[in-house]
Protein backbone atom coordinates (compact mmCIF):
# COMPACT_ATOMS: atom_id res chain seq x y z
CA UNK A 1 0.00 0.00 0.00
CA UNK A 2 1.03 3.46 -0.86
CA UNK A 3 1.75 5.76 2.45
CA UNK A 4 0.48 9.24 0.20
CA UNK A 5 2.38 10.88 -2.26
CA UNK A 6 6.34 10.64 -2.63
CA UNK A 7 6.54 8.85 0.49
CA UNK A 8 8.42 5.54 1.02
CA UNK A 9 6.63 2.14 1.95
CA UNK A 10 8.22 2.45 4.84
CA UNK A 11 6.91 5.81 5.91
CA UNK A 12 4.60 5.66 8.98
CA UNK A 13 4.42 1.59 9.71
CA UNK A 14 5.13 1.30 13.57
CA UNK A 15 4.35 2.79 16.45
CA UNK A 16 6.58 4.52 18.79
CA UNK A 17 7.42 2.21 21.33
CA UNK A 18 6.54 -0.83 19.88
CA UNK A 19 10.34 -1.75 19.08
CA UNK A 20 11.42 -5.44 19.86
CA UNK A 21 13.70 -5.34 22.74
CA UNK A 22 16.80 -6.29 23.51
CA UNK A 23 19.50 -6.07 26.29
CA UNK A 24 22.16 -3.89 27.05
CA UNK A 25 24.95 -6.25 25.17
CA UNK A 26 22.64 -5.40 21.86
CA UNK A 27 21.99 -1.57 21.88
CA UNK A 28 24.56 0.53 19.76
CA UNK A 29 27.55 2.23 21.05
CA UNK A 30 27.11 5.63 22.19
CA UNK A 31 23.08 5.57 21.36
CA UNK A 32 24.42 6.19 17.85
CA UNK A 33 21.54 5.51 15.64
CA UNK A 34 22.11 4.90 12.15
CA UNK A 35 19.56 6.88 9.68
CA UNK A 36 18.93 4.04 6.57
CA UNK A 37 19.48 0.68 6.50
CA UNK A 38 23.04 0.53 4.73
CA UNK A 39 25.40 2.88 3.72
CA UNK A 40 24.27 4.79 0.73
CA UNK A 41 26.41 5.30 -2.55
CA UNK A 42 26.38 9.28 -2.50
CA UNK A 43 25.68 11.90 -0.51
CA UNK A 44 22.29 11.44 1.04
CA UNK A 45 21.27 15.33 0.27
CA UNK A 46 21.54 13.68 -3.34
CA UNK A 47 19.05 11.22 -3.18
CA UNK A 48 15.05 12.01 -3.11
CA UNK A 49 13.67 10.83 0.22
CA UNK A 50 11.53 8.32 -1.37
CA UNK A 51 14.33 6.48 -2.53
CA UNK A 52 15.94 6.31 0.63
CA UNK A 53 16.54 3.46 2.90
CA UNK A 54 15.29 4.86 5.94
CA UNK A 55 15.79 2.61 9.28
CA UNK A 56 13.58 1.89 12.25
CA UNK A 57 15.66 4.22 14.07
CA UNK A 58 15.13 6.72 11.44
CA UNK A 59 11.60 8.78 12.87
CA UNK A 60 10.31 8.51 8.90
CA UNK A 61 9.26 5.12 9.76
CA UNK A 62 7.12 5.51 12.96
CA UNK A 63 4.11 6.98 13.08
CA UNK A 64 2.54 9.79 15.48
CA UNK A 65 -0.69 10.00 13.63
CA UNK A 66 -2.69 9.02 17.17
CA UNK A 67 -1.44 12.53 18.61
CA UNK A 68 -3.53 14.49 16.45
CA UNK A 69 -6.91 15.40 17.22
CA UNK A 70 -7.65 17.98 14.35
CA UNK A 71 -5.80 17.99 11.22
CA UNK A 72 -4.97 20.53 8.50
CA UNK A 73 -6.94 19.56 4.89
CA UNK A 74 -5.12 21.74 2.12
CA UNK A 75 -6.82 22.62 -0.99
CA UNK A 76 -5.05 22.43 -3.97
CA UNK A 77 -7.68 25.22 -6.01
CA UNK A 78 -6.45 27.98 -3.83
CA UNK A 79 -2.93 27.11 -2.97
CA UNK A 80 -0.77 29.46 -4.74
CA UNK A 81 2.36 27.58 -4.16
CA UNK A 82 4.05 29.94 -2.09
CA UNK A 83 6.04 27.46 0.15
CA UNK A 84 5.52 29.30 3.19
CA UNK A 85 3.44 26.44 5.18
CA UNK A 86 6.63 24.43 3.87
CA UNK A 87 8.64 26.82 5.76
CA UNK A 88 7.05 26.77 9.12
CA UNK A 89 5.98 23.12 9.82
CA UNK A 90 7.95 22.42 12.33
CA UNK A 91 7.65 18.42 11.87
CA UNK A 92 8.36 18.85 7.91
CA UNK A 93 4.92 17.20 7.38
CA UNK A 94 4.53 19.69 4.45
CA UNK A 95 5.42 17.41 1.00
CA UNK A 96 6.82 20.14 -1.67
CA UNK A 97 8.41 19.00 -4.58
CA UNK A 98 9.72 21.71 -7.52
CA UNK A 99 8.16 24.93 -5.24
CA UNK A 100 4.53 22.69 -5.83
CA UNK A 101 3.04 22.24 -3.01
CA UNK A 102 1.79 18.00 -2.93
CA UNK A 103 -0.24 17.26 0.51
CA UNK A 104 0.64 16.41 4.22
CA UNK A 105 2.52 13.43 5.95
CA UNK A 106 -0.17 12.75 8.06
CA UNK A 107 1.94 10.25 9.66
CA UNK A 108 3.79 13.09 11.52
CA UNK A 109 1.60 15.96 11.78
CA UNK A 110 0.70 16.80 15.29
CA UNK A 111 -2.55 18.77 14.20
CA UNK A 112 -0.58 22.39 15.46
CA UNK A 113 -1.91 24.38 13.15
CA UNK A 114 0.95 26.53 12.01
CA UNK A 115 0.61 26.21 8.34
CA UNK A 116 -3.27 27.09 8.63
CA UNK A 117 -1.83 30.37 10.29
CA UNK A 118 0.54 31.35 7.30
CA UNK A 119 -1.29 30.32 4.43
CA UNK A 120 -2.24 34.36 3.08
CA UNK A 121 -4.74 32.59 0.42
CA UNK A 122 -7.93 34.75 0.65
CA UNK A 123 -10.26 31.64 1.54
CA UNK A 124 -6.50 29.95 3.30
CA UNK A 125 -5.93 26.79 1.02
CA UNK A 126 -5.01 25.55 4.38
CA UNK A 127 -8.05 24.48 7.44
CA UNK A 128 -8.34 23.01 10.53
CA UNK A 129 -11.05 19.58 10.24
CA UNK A 130 -11.60 17.34 13.06
CA UNK A 131 -9.28 14.18 12.66
CA UNK A 132 -12.49 12.54 11.56
CA UNK A 133 -13.65 13.87 8.74
CA UNK A 134 -13.13 12.78 5.44
CA UNK A 135 -11.01 15.47 2.78
CA UNK A 136 -14.45 15.17 0.64
CA UNK A 137 -16.44 16.61 3.18
CA UNK A 138 -14.25 18.98 4.34
CA UNK A 139 -13.43 20.41 0.84
CA UNK A 140 -17.40 20.86 0.31
CA UNK A 141 -17.20 22.62 3.87
CA UNK A 142 -14.86 25.38 2.28
CA UNK A 143 -15.75 29.08 3.08
CA UNK A 144 -16.09 31.54 0.59
CA UNK A 145 -13.62 34.53 -0.70
CA UNK A 146 -14.42 36.78 2.46
CA UNK A 147 -15.06 40.66 1.01
CA UNK A 148 -12.94 43.78 2.65
CA UNK A 149 -15.07 45.87 4.67
CA UNK A 150 -15.37 48.73 3.20
CA UNK B 1 51.31 21.44 7.56
CA UNK B 2 52.35 22.77 11.38
CA UNK B 3 55.82 23.82 11.85
CA UNK B 4 57.43 21.55 14.29
CA UNK B 5 59.03 22.96 17.23
CA UNK B 6 62.41 22.47 18.55
CA UNK B 7 62.63 20.87 21.71
CA UNK B 8 65.84 20.32 24.17
CA UNK B 9 66.16 16.80 25.88
CA UNK B 10 65.22 18.70 29.18
CA UNK B 11 62.68 21.63 29.11
CA UNK B 12 61.70 23.65 32.24
CA UNK B 13 58.15 23.58 32.31
CA UNK B 14 55.38 23.83 34.63
CA UNK B 15 52.32 21.60 34.69
CA UNK B 16 50.46 24.07 32.19
CA UNK B 17 53.32 24.36 29.91
CA UNK B 18 53.63 20.61 29.85
CA UNK B 19 49.99 20.31 29.46
CA UNK B 20 49.65 22.57 26.30
CA UNK B 21 52.70 21.14 24.85
CA UNK B 22 51.09 17.49 24.85
CA UNK B 23 47.97 18.73 23.11
CA UNK B 24 50.05 20.54 20.53
CA UNK B 25 51.99 17.50 19.84
CA UNK B 26 49.01 15.43 19.54
CA UNK B 27 47.80 17.68 16.67
CA UNK B 28 44.25 18.10 17.91
CA UNK B 29 41.44 18.91 15.28
CA UNK B 30 39.18 21.49 17.80
CA UNK B 31 40.25 23.01 20.41
CA UNK B 32 37.09 24.79 22.13
CA UNK B 33 37.81 26.27 25.47
CA UNK B 34 37.14 28.87 27.97
CA UNK B 35 40.28 29.72 30.06
CA UNK B 36 39.90 29.86 33.70
CA UNK B 37 42.70 30.19 36.52
CA UNK B 38 44.27 28.27 37.27
CA UNK B 39 44.32 26.22 33.87
CA UNK B 40 44.66 29.55 31.91
CA UNK B 41 48.20 28.81 30.39
CA UNK B 42 47.29 25.37 29.00
CA UNK B 43 44.36 27.41 26.93
CA UNK B 44 47.18 30.78 26.32
CA UNK B 45 49.86 28.93 25.31
CA UNK B 46 47.78 26.47 22.76
CA UNK B 47 46.30 29.61 21.40
CA UNK B 48 50.00 31.13 21.00
CA UNK B 49 50.73 27.50 19.16
CA UNK B 50 47.60 28.16 16.68
CA UNK B 51 48.65 31.29 16.21
CA UNK B 52 52.25 30.82 15.24
CA UNK B 53 51.64 28.37 13.13
CA UNK B 54 52.47 24.82 15.50
CA UNK B 55 49.31 23.54 14.94
CA UNK B 56 46.97 22.31 11.43
CA UNK B 57 43.49 22.38 13.90
CA UNK B 58 41.00 24.83 15.23
CA UNK B 59 41.00 27.05 18.26
CA UNK B 60 37.27 27.98 19.14
CA UNK B 61 37.31 30.94 21.97
CA UNK B 62 33.72 30.65 23.49
CA UNK B 63 31.18 32.71 25.88
CA UNK B 64 31.47 29.63 28.76
CA UNK B 65 32.58 26.81 29.59
CA UNK B 66 29.31 25.11 29.09
CA UNK B 67 29.88 25.94 25.39
CA UNK B 68 33.24 24.96 25.67
CA UNK B 69 32.41 21.65 26.65
CA UNK B 70 29.40 21.45 24.22
CA UNK B 71 31.77 22.50 21.20
CA UNK B 72 34.14 20.05 22.13
CA UNK B 73 30.95 17.56 21.87
CA UNK B 74 29.70 18.99 18.40
CA UNK B 75 33.55 18.47 17.01
CA UNK B 76 34.13 14.91 18.06
CA UNK B 77 30.88 14.26 17.35
CA UNK B 78 31.59 15.03 13.96
CA UNK B 79 34.72 12.81 13.53
CA UNK B 80 37.70 14.89 14.73
CA UNK B 81 40.24 15.00 17.46
CA UNK B 82 38.98 17.03 20.51
CA UNK B 83 40.48 18.52 23.24
CA UNK B 84 40.09 21.49 26.18
CA UNK B 85 41.45 22.49 29.60
CA UNK B 86 39.26 24.36 32.80
CA UNK B 87 39.48 24.20 36.60
CA UNK B 88 36.47 24.78 39.19
CA UNK B 89 34.00 26.74 38.29
CA UNK B 90 34.26 26.46 34.53
CA UNK B 91 34.29 22.08 35.30
CA UNK B 92 31.12 22.88 37.65
CA UNK B 93 29.83 25.09 34.31
CA UNK B 94 30.61 22.09 31.97
CA UNK B 95 29.04 19.02 34.25
CA UNK B 96 25.60 18.80 32.37
CA UNK B 97 27.59 18.25 28.88
CA UNK B 98 30.21 15.76 30.86
CA UNK B 99 27.59 13.32 30.61
CA UNK B 100 26.92 13.98 27.37
CA UNK B 101 30.05 13.76 25.81
CA UNK B 102 30.39 10.15 27.81
CA UNK B 103 26.80 9.26 26.65
CA UNK B 104 27.62 10.03 23.37
CA UNK B 105 31.22 7.86 23.63
CA UNK B 106 33.53 10.40 22.60
CA UNK B 107 37.16 10.65 23.28
CA UNK B 108 37.78 14.30 23.97
CA UNK B 109 40.45 14.68 25.83
CA UNK B 110 40.40 17.26 28.83
CA UNK B 111 43.13 18.69 31.20
CA UNK B 112 42.07 19.58 34.43
CA UNK B 113 43.56 21.85 36.58
CA UNK B 114 41.75 21.07 40.40
CA UNK B 115 40.90 24.13 41.93
CA UNK B 116 38.46 24.25 44.86
CA UNK B 117 34.55 25.19 44.22
CA UNK B 118 33.01 28.94 45.72
CA UNK B 119 31.38 29.76 48.03
CA UNK B 120 34.25 31.12 49.05
CA UNK B 121 35.80 31.82 46.13
CA UNK B 122 39.13 30.08 45.79
CA UNK B 123 41.72 30.03 43.07
CA UNK B 124 44.11 27.39 44.70
CA UNK B 125 44.32 24.08 44.33
CA UNK B 126 41.80 21.36 46.09
CA UNK B 127 40.11 18.33 44.53
CA UNK B 128 36.43 19.49 44.64
CA UNK B 129 36.10 19.77 40.74
CA UNK B 130 37.86 16.32 39.98
CA UNK B 131 35.31 14.58 42.67
CA UNK B 132 32.55 16.70 41.21
CA UNK B 133 33.40 14.46 37.78
CA UNK B 134 33.55 11.80 39.61
CA UNK B 135 29.86 9.94 38.32
CA UNK B 136 30.02 11.37 34.72
CA UNK B 137 31.51 8.98 32.96
CA UNK B 138 34.90 9.80 32.50
CA UNK B 139 38.12 8.15 32.58
CA UNK B 140 39.94 10.41 35.25
CA UNK B 141 43.57 10.11 35.51
CA UNK B 142 45.58 11.74 37.84
CA UNK B 143 49.12 13.34 37.41
CA UNK B 144 51.32 14.30 40.48
CA UNK B 145 54.00 16.95 38.87
CA UNK B 146 54.33 18.17 35.12
CA UNK B 147 56.41 15.52 33.84
CA UNK B 148 53.50 13.13 34.64
CA UNK B 149 50.89 15.90 33.24
CA UNK B 150 52.91 16.11 30.21
CA UNK B 151 52.96 12.06 29.79
CA UNK B 152 49.74 11.59 30.43
CA UNK B 153 48.08 13.92 28.82
CA UNK B 154 49.72 11.93 25.73
CA UNK B 155 48.90 8.90 27.16
CA UNK B 156 45.24 9.90 27.53
CA UNK B 157 44.33 10.39 23.82
CA UNK B 158 45.40 7.19 23.10
CA UNK B 159 43.18 5.40 26.17
CA UNK B 160 40.31 7.38 24.97
CA UNK B 161 40.24 6.93 21.29
CA UNK B 162 41.14 3.39 21.23
CA UNK B 163 38.23 1.47 19.72
CA UNK B 164 37.37 -0.55 23.12
CA UNK B 165 37.32 2.60 24.80
CA UNK B 166 35.46 5.43 23.21
CA UNK B 167 35.22 7.40 26.10
CA UNK B 168 36.21 11.05 27.10
CA UNK B 169 39.40 11.63 29.27
CA UNK B 170 40.09 14.11 31.68
CA UNK B 171 44.05 14.34 32.63
CA UNK B 172 44.36 15.87 36.24
CA UNK B 173 46.91 18.05 37.82
CA UNK B 174 46.60 20.04 40.97
CA UNK B 175 46.23 23.60 40.79
CA UNK B 176 49.56 25.56 40.81
CA UNK B 177 51.30 23.19 43.38
CA UNK B 178 51.67 21.30 39.95
CA UNK B 179 50.15 24.06 37.07
CA UNK B 180 52.70 26.92 37.97
CA UNK B 181 55.80 25.03 39.29
CA UNK B 182 58.30 24.76 36.91
CA UNK B 183 60.42 21.36 36.69
CA UNK B 184 62.62 19.36 34.69
CA UNK B 185 60.81 17.82 32.12
CA UNK B 186 61.84 15.46 29.55
CA UNK B 187 59.76 15.57 26.31
CA UNK B 188 59.63 13.45 23.47
CA UNK B 189 59.72 14.77 19.92
CA UNK B 190 57.05 16.11 18.08
CA UNK B 191 57.35 12.81 15.77
CA UNK B 192 57.78 10.39 18.26
CA UNK B 193 54.77 12.16 20.41
CA UNK B 194 52.77 11.97 17.44
CA UNK B 195 53.48 8.64 16.74
CA UNK B 196 52.82 7.32 20.11
CA UNK B 197 49.17 9.11 20.03
CA UNK B 198 48.44 7.88 16.49
CA UNK B 199 46.26 9.21 13.75
CA UNK B 200 42.73 9.59 14.98
CA UNK B 201 40.66 6.91 14.32
CA UNK B 202 36.53 8.53 13.35
CA UNK B 203 33.92 6.22 14.73
CA UNK B 204 30.36 6.40 13.40
CA UNK B 205 30.94 10.17 12.62
CA UNK B 206 28.65 12.76 11.91
CA UNK B 207 30.26 14.70 8.90
CA UNK B 208 29.90 11.21 6.79
CA UNK B 209 26.95 11.92 4.46
CA UNK B 210 26.89 8.76 2.94
CA UNK B 211 26.20 7.49 6.52
CA UNK B 212 24.03 9.38 8.31
CA UNK B 213 23.48 9.24 12.04
CA UNK B 214 21.80 10.68 15.21
CA UNK B 215 23.77 11.52 18.36
CA UNK B 216 21.68 12.30 21.52
CA UNK B 217 18.44 10.65 21.22
CA UNK B 218 16.23 10.52 23.55
CA UNK B 219 15.15 6.87 25.60
CA UNK B 220 13.31 6.81 28.43
CA UNK B 221 12.30 3.89 30.90
CA UNK B 222 12.77 1.05 28.00
CA UNK B 223 15.89 1.85 26.85
CA UNK B 224 17.98 4.34 29.04
CA UNK B 225 19.40 1.77 31.65
CA UNK B 226 20.33 -0.94 29.04
CA UNK B 227 22.88 1.99 27.32
CA UNK B 228 24.03 3.63 30.64
CA UNK B 229 24.68 -0.39 31.90
CA UNK B 230 26.64 -0.63 28.76
CA UNK B 231 28.61 2.71 28.79
CA UNK B 232 29.48 1.37 32.71
CA UNK B 233 30.61 -1.79 31.28
CA UNK B 234 33.26 0.31 28.89
CA UNK B 235 34.26 2.16 31.19
CA UNK B 236 35.08 -0.74 33.76
CA UNK B 237 36.81 -2.35 30.68
CA UNK B 238 38.86 0.49 29.89
CA UNK B 239 41.50 -0.39 32.57
CA UNK B 240 42.80 -2.98 30.39
CA UNK B 241 43.64 -0.60 27.42
CA UNK B 242 45.00 2.24 30.58
CA UNK B 243 47.20 -0.90 31.25
CA UNK B 244 48.37 -1.56 27.87
CA UNK B 245 48.97 2.17 27.12
CA UNK B 246 50.86 2.89 29.80
CA UNK B 247 53.22 -0.42 29.28
CA UNK B 248 53.27 1.29 25.33
CA UNK B 249 54.64 4.41 26.70
CA UNK B 250 57.26 3.00 29.27
CA UNK B 251 58.42 0.96 26.33
CA UNK B 252 59.43 4.40 24.45
CA UNK B 253 60.18 6.65 27.89
CA UNK B 254 61.20 4.26 30.49
CA UNK B 255 58.63 5.73 32.30
CA UNK B 256 56.30 3.86 34.32
CA UNK B 257 53.07 4.54 34.93
CA UNK B 258 50.33 2.31 36.93
CA UNK B 259 46.98 2.46 37.76
CA UNK B 260 47.64 2.38 41.53
CA UNK B 261 50.60 3.62 42.10
CA UNK B 262 52.70 1.89 45.79
CA UNK B 263 55.72 3.39 47.27
CA UNK B 264 57.24 1.71 50.08
CA UNK B 265 54.53 -1.34 50.73
CA UNK B 266 55.92 -4.11 50.03
CA UNK B 267 56.28 -4.47 54.35
CA UNK B 268 54.66 -1.25 55.30
CA UNK B 269 52.18 -1.57 58.35
CA UNK B 270 50.79 1.89 58.23
CA UNK B 271 49.83 3.60 54.80
CA UNK B 272 48.44 7.16 53.27
CA UNK B 273 46.42 7.18 50.67
CA UNK B 274 46.13 10.34 48.40
CA UNK B 275 45.99 12.00 45.44
CA UNK B 276 48.02 14.49 43.11
CA UNK B 277 51.13 16.51 44.99
CA UNK B 278 50.05 15.24 48.34
CA UNK B 279 51.68 11.64 47.29
CA UNK B 280 54.50 13.43 46.97
CA UNK B 281 54.72 14.63 50.06
CA UNK B 282 53.33 11.50 52.00
CA UNK B 283 56.54 9.73 49.95
CA UNK B 284 59.13 11.93 51.51
CA UNK B 285 57.28 11.56 54.91
CA UNK B 286 57.39 7.58 54.59
CA UNK B 287 60.88 7.62 53.70
CA UNK B 288 61.62 9.85 56.98
CA UNK B 289 59.89 7.55 59.18
CA UNK B 290 61.44 4.46 57.75
CA UNK B 291 64.33 5.97 59.63
CA UNK B 292 62.66 6.04 62.43
CA UNK B 293 61.76 2.26 62.00
CA UNK B 294 58.11 2.36 61.29
CA UNK B 295 57.21 0.76 58.34
CA UNK B 296 55.46 3.52 56.24
CA UNK B 297 54.12 2.93 53.06
CA UNK B 298 52.16 5.58 50.38
CA UNK B 299 49.58 4.14 47.89
CA UNK B 300 47.66 6.23 44.90
CA UNK B 301 45.59 5.94 42.65
CA UNK B 302 46.42 7.37 39.48
CA UNK B 303 43.56 6.43 37.77
CA UNK B 304 40.40 7.42 39.53
CA UNK B 305 38.16 6.11 37.27
CA UNK B 306 37.49 3.59 36.46
CA UNK B 307 38.09 3.01 39.94
CA UNK B 308 41.22 0.41 40.53
CA UNK B 309 38.98 -1.61 43.19
CA UNK B 310 40.90 -4.46 43.26
CA UNK B 311 44.63 -3.07 42.69
CA UNK B 312 43.79 -0.87 45.60
CA UNK B 313 42.69 -3.77 47.74
CA UNK B 314 45.91 -5.87 46.75
CA UNK B 315 48.22 -2.89 47.51
CA UNK B 316 46.44 -2.19 51.02
CA UNK B 317 45.62 -5.16 52.14
CA UNK B 318 48.37 -6.28 54.32
CA UNK B 319 48.80 -3.19 56.38
CA UNK B 320 47.18 -2.37 59.81
CA UNK B 321 46.30 1.06 59.35
CA UNK B 322 45.65 3.22 57.14
CA UNK B 323 44.72 6.91 56.29
CA UNK B 324 42.89 7.93 53.57
CA UNK B 325 42.99 11.94 52.73
CA UNK B 326 40.47 13.55 51.17
CA UNK B 327 41.16 16.87 49.51
CA UNK B 328 37.56 17.73 48.90
CA UNK B 329 35.15 19.09 51.30
CA UNK B 330 32.88 15.94 51.99
CA UNK B 331 29.65 17.86 52.98
CA UNK B 332 27.98 15.71 54.94
CA UNK B 333 29.54 12.33 54.62
CA UNK B 334 33.03 10.50 54.79
CA UNK B 335 35.58 11.66 52.05
CA UNK B 336 34.84 9.73 48.76
CA UNK B 337 38.27 8.33 48.48
CA UNK B 338 37.64 6.96 51.90
CA UNK B 339 34.50 5.51 51.03
CA UNK B 340 35.79 3.66 48.34
CA UNK B 341 39.36 2.53 49.56
CA UNK B 342 37.02 0.95 52.89
CA UNK B 343 34.81 -0.80 50.43
CA UNK B 344 37.74 -2.12 48.63
CA UNK B 345 39.55 -3.42 51.92
CA UNK B 346 36.10 -4.53 53.47
CA UNK B 347 36.64 -7.59 51.28
CA UNK B 348 39.84 -8.75 52.76
CA UNK B 349 40.39 -11.47 54.87
CA UNK B 350 42.86 -9.01 57.34
CA UNK B 351 40.53 -5.44 57.25
CA UNK B 352 42.78 -3.27 57.73
CA UNK B 353 41.85 -0.38 60.46
CA UNK B 354 41.07 2.76 57.95
CA UNK B 355 40.54 6.39 58.95
CA UNK B 356 39.78 9.80 57.07
CA UNK B 357 41.69 12.74 56.83
CA UNK B 358 39.86 15.99 55.07
CA UNK B 359 42.99 18.75 54.75
CA UNK B 360 44.21 21.21 52.28
CA UNK B 361 41.03 22.74 51.02
CA UNK B 362 41.33 25.71 49.00
CA UNK B 363 44.80 25.37 48.98
CA UNK B 364 45.76 24.87 52.12
CA UNK B 365 49.40 23.50 52.42
CA UNK B 366 50.09 20.15 53.35
CA UNK B 367 53.52 19.50 54.84
CA UNK B 368 55.65 16.37 55.72
CA UNK B 369 54.89 16.84 59.30
CA UNK B 370 51.70 17.01 59.02
CA UNK B 371 52.25 13.52 56.77
CA UNK B 372 54.47 11.99 59.41
CA UNK B 373 52.00 13.09 62.14
CA UNK B 374 49.13 11.39 60.25
CA UNK B 375 51.44 8.00 60.24
CA UNK B 376 52.54 7.83 63.72
CA UNK B 377 48.47 7.96 64.25
CA UNK B 378 48.04 5.41 62.24
CA UNK B 379 50.60 3.45 63.78
CA UNK B 380 49.04 4.05 67.23
CA UNK B 381 45.73 2.52 65.86
CA UNK B 382 48.07 -0.09 64.94
CA UNK B 383 50.01 -1.05 67.84
CA UNK B 384 45.79 -0.69 70.28
CA UNK B 385 44.57 -3.11 67.44
CA UNK B 386 41.63 -0.39 66.71
CA UNK B 387 40.76 2.83 65.93
CA UNK B 388 41.97 5.64 68.41
CA UNK B 389 40.47 9.00 67.14
CA UNK B 390 37.11 9.76 65.76
CA UNK B 391 37.16 7.71 62.35
CA UNK B 392 36.47 11.36 60.55
CA UNK B 393 38.97 14.13 61.11
CA UNK B 394 40.19 17.25 59.74
CA UNK B 395 43.67 17.88 59.44
CA UNK B 396 45.27 21.58 59.65
CA UNK B 397 41.99 23.29 60.27
CA UNK B 398 42.49 26.37 62.71
CA UNK B 399 39.76 25.99 65.67
CA UNK B 400 38.84 23.22 68.13
CA UNK B 401 39.80 18.96 67.08
CA UNK B 402 36.66 18.40 64.67
CA UNK B 403 36.02 14.36 64.02
CA UNK B 404 32.97 12.57 63.38
CA UNK B 405 32.32 8.98 64.07
CA UNK B 406 33.77 6.39 66.20
CA UNK B 407 34.81 2.40 65.20
CA UNK B 408 32.75 -0.30 66.63
CA UNK B 409 35.36 -2.64 66.70
CA UNK B 410 38.40 -3.13 69.27
CA UNK B 411 38.01 -1.03 72.71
Amino acid sequence: MSRGVLATEKRGIRELGAEEFVGWDEVTQGVILPSFESELKENVSHIRPEERDYSDFNSYTATVASWRVIKPVYNRDICIDCQNCWVWCPDTSIISRDKQMLGIDYDHCKGCGVCVEVCPTNPKSLLMFGEAEETEDALAKWPEKKKKAK
Amino acid sequence: MAEKMELKEVEVWDGNYAASQALRQAQVDVVSAYPITPSTPIVENYGAYVANGYVDGEFVMVESEHAAMSGCVGAAAAGGRVATATSSQGFALMVEVLYQASGMRLPIVMTVVNRALASPLNVRGDHGDMYLGRDSGWVQIDAFNAQEAYDLTLCAFKIGEDMRVRLPVMMHQDGFLTSHTAQNVHPLSDDEAYKFVGDYKPYEEMLDFTKPVTYGAQTEEDWHYEHKARQHKALMESKDVIDEVFAEFKKLTGREYKRVESYMMDDAEVAIVALGTTVETARVAAEQLREEGIKAGVVAPRCFRPFPFDEIRDALENTKAIAVLDRSAPMGAMGALFNEVSAALYTTPNRPLVTNFIYGLGGRDFSVEEAKRIFKEQKAHADAGHITTPIQQFSGVRGPKLGFFETKRGN
